[in-house]
């Protein structure tokens, strides 16, 4: 267990942590305990829980979860201890001495079991009309316990109203069972800490700021939250209703682009174990479902590289050579989470954010532009969805300036649950869909492009491009494989210095006409970072604030979401970091698998330029379309 | 201001410092012995061994560590605190004191209910004294190196800020709920400290152990309960208040004392405790048999056992912190259950499905609170059953 000192979460959420010896060898490093009459042997500190799993004893659990630090309030985990009159939440107890453990005596079965239902006596709602259905871990629970009738009664009316408020997610807090997993992960992961229980008894329930609707206190639509609800509490906002409309208007011509990370997760939700990218079976039946177009989110992944990387060269250019003041570290603007959290708590670090846009909506300017007018359709017409991994694109999309086509970039932002259940609903399998490709004029993208979806990857496709366009090498000579391997991993910081060296290669065309060459970058050590989750976030900030080592970078990768988009909010549920770092694996074996694994080689991009983009990267055109601008908000609530 | 109260032991006469004079001339080892021989348990209600807590906290390594008062008095029923504060404040700050000194804490901290705000400021005035003194400061009565402070900390209400874990997060400036142990206070208390926290009582018992000594303390109570106990006895009684009685006292003993008459039934322990019936009034107060933090309600003849009942449930579904499920929900259900009773729209069946509830709470829940809450409900329905269901004979279903 990592130190929890840094929390803020108050200890009684806490379990203490009791350190776990380095060397277990070491006298007093394990502890001989008995679980239901076996005799195992466990390093110190281990908790009751884990010494379960270890064990293959399997504990029910509620307010648990592996991303978060110990509550201990849902009691659903009680197991009984040898010697102790009460029972022992098995998730909240370190085990410091030798104990007999029983994980299913008569009386831990019946308090499971009461538990259960005193949730369910208040828990609103019947399973068969619930998005988590099937999915829900109380009904799971019920299930597993035989639940056949209400022991203690069941509500009949709601007793809160539902929040919509939000663009990105939905809190339904009838179906609360206040496990604080919420709560928990918007303090501790997130540090942003929009909800916290008030009142006390009977009368707790989990709020905002005053009760505010959501849209209106400082949460930056992350979505964490949702994604670690056990229970249908806490949903996104899901546009399905208004997309399946719009499939089935004649009138209109609904594309759609999709994101590495949905691809690499929706497997997932088919029952498939994590770690299988679906991108091809996904293409067909995206068309089955009846979208008139698919394209690749990855393209303007590319497109966001040569546009940022730009910039970046831009901004040090300014610095060192014409010694103007602009703002540096870059920080990378593709995750709306990570900017709203800018936006609301660093306001004054706006300028720092690349004014590039996401890839989405890079993407959706260029759908009712370029592609409108190359496949000859009405921009009215064209309905833009956005399959993406994050619950926070939903507000993305609706951000007022997010317009630059003339029209609402993109429609919709769905999300890979949301995508998966109306696969499901036009019932197809979507592991047995036969593969088939992107459409044109866009097609397949590079692997830099691909790799946006795991922490560390937008910086290792900006390496990428980057460290060609200066030394003129190959990447490969620098790093095997083109694999960029200090930015990747989960890390929750990363800082990785790059000596430039000496020897340059000539200016690419397509930046030309803003410098001469790249003398002036002799001696220059590329200083970078990575961050995921707004807590690592907030840590570079402060430092940054501070005038620590981070203020010295030249751009930082920031993700507001703990393993990057990759864990997004909007991704298949459960969620754990062994999970993530499958989905990392197979996002990688992709971008392997691939021919083009650089933004600037994607020909599809160089055609852009060519044709469309044509003042290139950084021009007038490209900053019309693909580039935007960003509010300070501050942390306080109008 | 001081009245002159009646007891052997807590009662008896004492001198401001007494105890912190005699305990800079011994070891902390000695200290902990005679804790050892006094048998002397919490006062707080948990009755937990004190020589056990602070060989605990001194054992702990760390560079800081607390005392902590545990002056919440929230348990309905219960005002022997208040009488030690107003009357005896040299008890209980000489107890820290001593506490200080024996587990190596430099600070003390009295946690105060909110309700007695009224005596701050002579309880400030107090602790002055006692810094002009020498008995708090630095080199505390010229024992070099042995420097104590206490401060007093107002709380705010809440009846399970009582409950000592809920009551550090309280200090620390969170919502008052209950922590999960282990690991124990002991070791990780107030700012994540080894912290030993005491009722009001237990501080003013150690002053006088130090004084006269653990064995004189261990004379008096019974095997098991040694000394004398506070009472705060309230109800129908002629004499209601405060009661220096030793351990092992029956209940029908303290009755007659109190004068009470056609007594129908006692609640010992307050909201939290037992309800004993007529029958067992034999019984005697003490860990092993009738415990008690101190609080004595009496009910004669004329009281509804029921109407009782439900206000002790209603105050626990006001009063749970709301963080763990059996507490939040099931002290809902078991005053629903009353209320069905009430209503008479109840069957047996569900009523026993509330009683195995009521016995999962008490193994199940986080913390003291939820564990004893369905105390009453249990006792109560048992030991009452007769007036509660023969109503007429047409109660039940
Ligand atoms: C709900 C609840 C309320 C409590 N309230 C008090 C209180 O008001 N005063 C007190 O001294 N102990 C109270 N306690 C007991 C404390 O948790 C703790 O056991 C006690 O302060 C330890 O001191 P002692 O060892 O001197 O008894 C309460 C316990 C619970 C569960
Ligand atoms: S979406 Fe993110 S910021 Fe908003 S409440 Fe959930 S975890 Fe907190
Ligand atoms: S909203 Fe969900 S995660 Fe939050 S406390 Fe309720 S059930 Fe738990
Ligand atoms: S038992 Fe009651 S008061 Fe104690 S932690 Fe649980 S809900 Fe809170
Ligand atoms: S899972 Fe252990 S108390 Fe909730």
């Amino acid at each position: 267990m990592e130190s929890r000192s840094n929390f803020r979460t108050p200890v009684s959420q806490q379990a203490h942590v009791i350190e776990k010896p380095k060397d277990t060898s070491t006298i007093g490093g394990m502890v001989a305990i008995e679980i239901n009459e076996k005799k195992v042997s466990v390093p110190f500190g281990t908790t009751i829980l884990e010494a379960c799993k270890m064990n293959g004893i399997s504990v029910p659990t509620l307010c648990h979860h592996e991303d978060l630090c110990v509550a201990g309030v849902c009691r659903i985990c009680v197991v009984e201890v040898e010697g102790m009159k009460t029972l022992q939440a098995s998730c909240a107890f370190p085990i410091t001495n030798p104990i007999k453990i029983k994980t299913s005596s008569p009386m831990v079965r019946k308090a499971r079991r009461h538990v259960i239902d005193l949730l369910l006596s208040e828990h609103y709602g019947e399973c068969y009309s619930c998005f988590r259905n099937g999915k829900c871990e109380l009904q799971n629970l019920a299930k597993e316990y035989g639940v056949d009738n209400y022991t203690f009664g069941h509500v009949t009316k709601p007793r809160y109203e539902i929040d919509n408020s939000s663009y990105s997610v939905i809190r339904d807090m009838s179906k609360c069972i206040l496990c604080k997993r919420c709560v928990r992960t918007c303090i501790d992961l997130q540090e942003v800490g929009v909800l916290e229980a008030v009142n006390r008894g009977h009368e707790t329930k989990i709020s905002t700021f005053l009760d505010k609707p959501l849209l209106d206190v400082i949460c930056i639509n992350c979505g964490q939250c949702i994604n670690r609800c056990p229970t249908a509490a806490l949903r996104a906002n899901d546009p399905s209703d208004e997309i399946w409309a719009a499939i089935d208007d004649p009138t209109k011509h609904v594309v759609i682009q999709t994101a590495p990370s949905p691809r690499a997760a929706i497997c997932e939700e088919f029952g498939m174990e994590p770690g299988h990218s679906l991108t091809k079976e996904l293409n067909t039946a995206l068309r089955r479902i009846g979208f008139d177009k698919v394209f690749d989110t990855n393209t303007t992944a590319d497109l966001t590289i040569i546009e940022e990387g730009t910039e970046l060269i831009l901004r040090l250019y300014k610095a060192i050579v014409k010694k103007e003041s602009v703002a540096l570290p870059q920080f990378t603007s593709c995750s709306p989470g990570w900017v709203k959290f800018l936006e609301h708590y660093y306001p004054e670090y706006i300028d720092n954010l690349s004014s590039a846009k996401s890839p989405q909506q890079m993407f959706g300017a260029l759908i009712k532009t370029f592609y409108a007018k190359k496949a000859g359709i009405d921009p009215e017409n064209i309905v833009s969805v956005a399959v993406m991994p994050c619950s926070a694109k939903k507000f993305e999309c609706n951000r007022p300036e997010m317009n630059s086509s003339g029209y609402k970039d993109v429609d919709y932002g769905l999300t890979t649950r949301e995508l998966a259940r109306m696969i499901k609903e036009a019932g197809i399998n979507l592991p047995e869909m036969p593969k088939s490709d992107f459409d044109s004029p866009f097609g397949e993208a590079s692997g830099a492009g691909l790799i946006f979806g795991a922490t560390g990857g937008v910086m290792e496709a900006a390496i990428r491009t980057v460290y060609e366009f200066i030394t003129g090498n190959k990447i490969e000579d620098a790093f095997e494989k083109a694999e960029v391997k200090p930015v990747r991993g989960f890390e929750g910081i990363r800082y990785v210095e790059l000596p430039l060296g000496e020897k340059f290669g000539p200016v690419p065309d397509i930046l030309k006409h803003f410098i001469p060459n790249w003398d002036w970058l002799k001696g220059v050590t590329l200083k970078v970072a990575v961050a995921h989750g707004t807590a690592n976030a907030k840590k570079i900030m402060d430092d940054i604030k501070a005038g620590g080592k981070f203020s010295e970078c030249h751009f930082i990768e920031f993700m507001a979401c703990p393993g990057g988009c990759l864990g997004g909010g909007g991704q298949p549920i459960p969620t754990t970091p062994e999970i993530r770092k499958k989905r990392a694996e197979a996002i990688y074996a992709e971008d392997e698998s691939l021919e083009i694994r650089k933004a600037h080689e994607n020909p599809n991009v160089v055609k852009l330029y060519e044709e469309f983009l044509t003042d290139g990267p950084c021009g007038h055109i490209s900053h019309k379309l693909l580039h935007t601008h960003y509010t300070k908000r501050g942390r306080y609530i109008a | 201001m001081k009245n002159k109260r009646e007891g052997k032991v807590i009662f008896s006469p004492y001198e401001r410092g007494d105890a912190v004079k005699k305990v800079v001339a011994i070891s902390r080892e000695d200290v902990l012995f005679e804790l050892r021989e006094s048998i002397l348990k919490g006062r707080g209600g948990a009755g937990f061994p004190t020589a056990t807590k602070w060989t605990l906290v001194s054992a702990a390594i760390s560079d800081e560590k607390f005392v902590v008062c545990n002056a919440d008095e929230g348990e309905p029923g219960t005002f022997k605190d208040r009488i030690l504060l107003l009357e005896y404040p040299e008890l209980i700050f000489d107890g820290m004191v001593v506490a200080g000194y024996t587990i190596g804490a430099k600070k003390g901290i009295v946690y105060l209910r909110g309700e007695y705000e009224y005596m701050l400021k002579s309880l400030e005035d107090y602790l002055g004294e006692m810094r002009k003194d020498n008995l708090l400061g630095e080199n505390i009565c010229g024992k070099i190196g042995f420097n104590f402070d206490i401060t007093i900390r107002l709380g705010s209400g809440a009846y399970v800020c009582g409950e000592e874990t809920a009551l550090i997060e309280s200090l620390e400036g969170n919502r008052g709920e209950a922590r999960n142990r282990p690991p124990y206070p002991v070791n990780t208390g107030y700012l994540g400290k080894p912290t030993t926290v005491n009722n009001v009582e237990t501080f003013a018992a150690v002053s006088h152990i130090i004084t006269k000594g653990g064995s004189w303390f261990a004379k008096f109570g019974t095997d098991k309960s040694t000394g004398a106990k506070l009472f705060s006895v309230s109800g129908d009684c002629e004499k209601p208040g405060v009661y220096e009685l030793p351990w092992g006292t029956t209940i029908n003993e303290l009755l007659e004392i109190v004068g009470a008459k056609n007594t129908k039934a006692v609640q010992v322990g307050g909201a939290s405790g037992i309800c004993i019936p007529k029958s067992q009034f034999n019984r005697k107060l003490g860990y092993e048999d009738a415990a008690t933090g101190g609080s004595i309600i009496i009910f004669n003849e004329s009281r509804n056992m029921l109407h009782i009942l439900k206000n002790f449930m209603e105050f626990f579904v006001e009063e749970s912190c709301g963080q763990c499920t059996p507490c939040r929900i099931g002290n809902v259900k078991l005053l629903e259950g009353i209320e069905m009773i009430e209503n008479n729209n109840y069957t047996f069946s569900y009523l026993n499905h509330l009683k195995e509830l009521g016995k999962t709470m008490q193994v199940a829940s986080k913390c003291g609170l939820g564990q004893s809450s369905p105390n009453a409900f249990l006792s109560i329905l048992e030991n009452f059953k007769d007036e509660i269901f023969n109503n007429g004979g047409n109660n039940g279903k």
